[in-house]
Formats: structure tokens, sequence, C-alpha cells
């Protein structure tokens, strides 16, 4: 008997590892922006293409910037809980359009309604890269002195808006 | 008939070869390039360096090195550029720091471990025939067996 205790120990720590790795998301990558000033950009903005939007233009206020495209299978599901959000007026959300045709970016925010006050343009996709975009839809947490305080990569759901998004919203707006 | 068959057999080498195009205008930065690629991961499709994959994304990093590059940049300074937005996992070569001591060392403690549980387990066995104490009817039925020469196998 004792001799089959020790390749049962491994064993049980082995499932426990492989365990503990299922339920990771190999998608969530740390983002070492998190804590550090959001990269600055002057991209133009979606309906109306002589203006433009910088995230300067947000400071003093905590918003949230949402990388999104009409091409996104994500972003269609997140979409639903952006208007929640924007319904309820906690925070703005200010949105990206990041590697998109500015006809197929409109159409879809008309078939799906608009939760941005403003959306920007990054057709080429640079500005994602300074953020680090690999997935739309990716959220961030920007903060009065527009630092990022948290990084969502993939669709935002409601537990995660509930439990991670709004407090630490309304913790950074108290500040 | 059999001249029309020959001269279809002719056609396919009358078709226009040309010489493959260089990749860019700099053969000297596309080597590079290709140097630095296979080291980077891309984001996307995790599995798969930035000079193997396929993903928009990675198209746009090996233009963003690219660029870097004809702009004299330092290997070291366009990883620092791509570690400062998609962090340590852009690389395939994790650097090496207090996170990631168990991930360099983890095979070497493994294979350690494996190792000395192997000879424990090799000197437990050559040890363990003259621990058996044996009982003299015992003793006797081994000496019948093997005068039996194996037979009853």
């Amino acid at each position: 008997m004792k001799r089959f205790l020790l390749p049962l120990a491994v064993f049980v720590v082995l499932v426990g590892f492989l365990a503990a790795g299922l339920t990771l998301n190999p998608r969530e990558v740390p983002s070492p922006l998190v804590g550090k000033p959001a990269p600055p950009f002057r991209l133009p903005q979606l309906h109306e293409q002589d203006k433009t939007f910088s995230p300067s233009d947000m400071a003093g206020r905590v918003w949230l910037l949402n990388v999104w495209a009409s091409w996104c299978g994500g972003c269609k599901e997140e979409h639903p809980v952006l208007m929640r959000i924007a319904k309820a007026g906690d925070v703005p959300i200010y949105g990206m359009d990041y590697k998109d045709r500015r006809d197929e970016a409109l159409t879809w925010l008309r078939r799906h309604g608009n939760p941005y006050p403003i959306t920007a343009m990054d057709e080429a996709g640079r500005i994602g890269i300074d953020y680090g975009v690999y997935g739309v839809p990716e959220t961030y947490v920007i903060d009065k002195q527009g630092v990022i305080r948290y990084k969502q990569i993939g669709p935002l759901d409601d537990e995660i808006v509930a439990k991670k998004v709004l407090p630490l919203v309304k913790e950074l707006q108290s500040k | 008939m059999r001249w029309l068959a020959f001269v279809l057999v002719l056609v396919p080498g009358m078709t226009y070869a040309g010489e493959a195009r260089p990749l860019a205008e700099n053969p000297l930065a596309e080597a590079r390039l290709k140097h630095l690629a296979v080291e980077l991961r891309c984001l996307v499709c995790q599995n798969q360096t930035l000079a193997d994959s396929n993903a928009p994304l990675a198209e746009d990093l090996r233009r963003e090195v690219r660029e870097m590059i004809t702009k004299n940049l330092t290997d070291q300074e366009i990883i620092d550029f791509l570690v400062s937005r998609y962090g340590d996992f852009v690389l395939y070569r994790p650097p090496w720091k207090a996170a990631t001591v168990l991930l360099w060392l983890g095979p070497f403690l493994l294979l350690g471990a494996g190792a000395s549980a192997l000879v424990v387990a090799l000197r437990r066995r050559t040890r363990r025939p003259l621990d058996v104490p044996m009982t003299e009817a015992e003793r006797r039925r081994v000496e019948q067996l093997l005068s039996q020469g194996g037979s009853r196998l």
C-alpha cells in the first residue's frame, strides 16, 4: 500500500496544477501599461471627420476607452453591456474604432446603438500598438491624471463591470 | 494525334518563369527584421512568432519594426518598445527575474528530483533480497525448484 502513496501524491499535485491551469485564460496577458500614463494621440473622429479626439481632452475626468471594430465578434457580445453603462451615466465611454472602415463602423453603430459620446478612428492601427491592443474589444479605465488604472482584454460583461470597473471608477472619481 | 500530345506536353515548359522579387528594397533591413521577428511572439496566435504569423496585428508589428530598423534603432531599443506595450510575454526568451526564476530553473529541479528518485529506487532494489529472511522450509523449496531446472515454468 505504501508504495502507491508517492505516485499518488505526485498524481494529485499534477492534477492540481493542470486544474488550476485550465481555469486561467492565456489571453489575459498582464499589461505593462497599467499604472502608466495613457499614451497620447490625436485622431480624427468617426462621426465628424474634421474634428479630432485626444486623451488630453479628458483631463480631470475618469473615463473608459473602449477599443472596438465593426469586424469584431466579441464587440457585438459586449455592446449591450456598454449601452447599459452609457445609459446609467456613471462613467463616459469613449470609443476607438480600430483598423476599421468608416462606413462600416457608422452602419454598425446605427444598427447596435452608440454608447460613445465620441469615437476616434485608428484606421492604421498605430495607436492600437501604443496601447498594446492585441485582441479587440479592449477597455481601459483612465483616471483624472490620465493614468491607465485597469485594462480589460476581451469583452466586458455585467459581472466584471459590477465587481471591478464601477468600484474602481467610483474610487478614482472620489480622489 | 501523337504529335499533338507531344506538343501539349511541351506547353507547360513555355510558361513565364520570373525571378522571385525581393521582399523589400532594403535586404539588410529585411534580414534584421527576420532575425528579430523569430524572437518575438505574435499576441494574437500566441504560439507563433511574429515572423510566422499572418494575423493583421503581426503585419502591423512587422511594419512597425521595419520602420524602427530604417530609423537605425538598435535591437534592444526595438525590443524595449514592444515590451513596454505588450509586456515580457512578447519575448520568446523570457528575461531572468524574480517572477521567472521557477520558469528557468523548474525543468532542472524536476530533472534533479527525478534523478534522485531513480537513484534511491535503484539502491533500494539492490538491497532488498538480502533483507528478506527465509525459513528452512522455504530454502528447501527453492533448492527443489532450482534442481528441476525451471521446467515448472
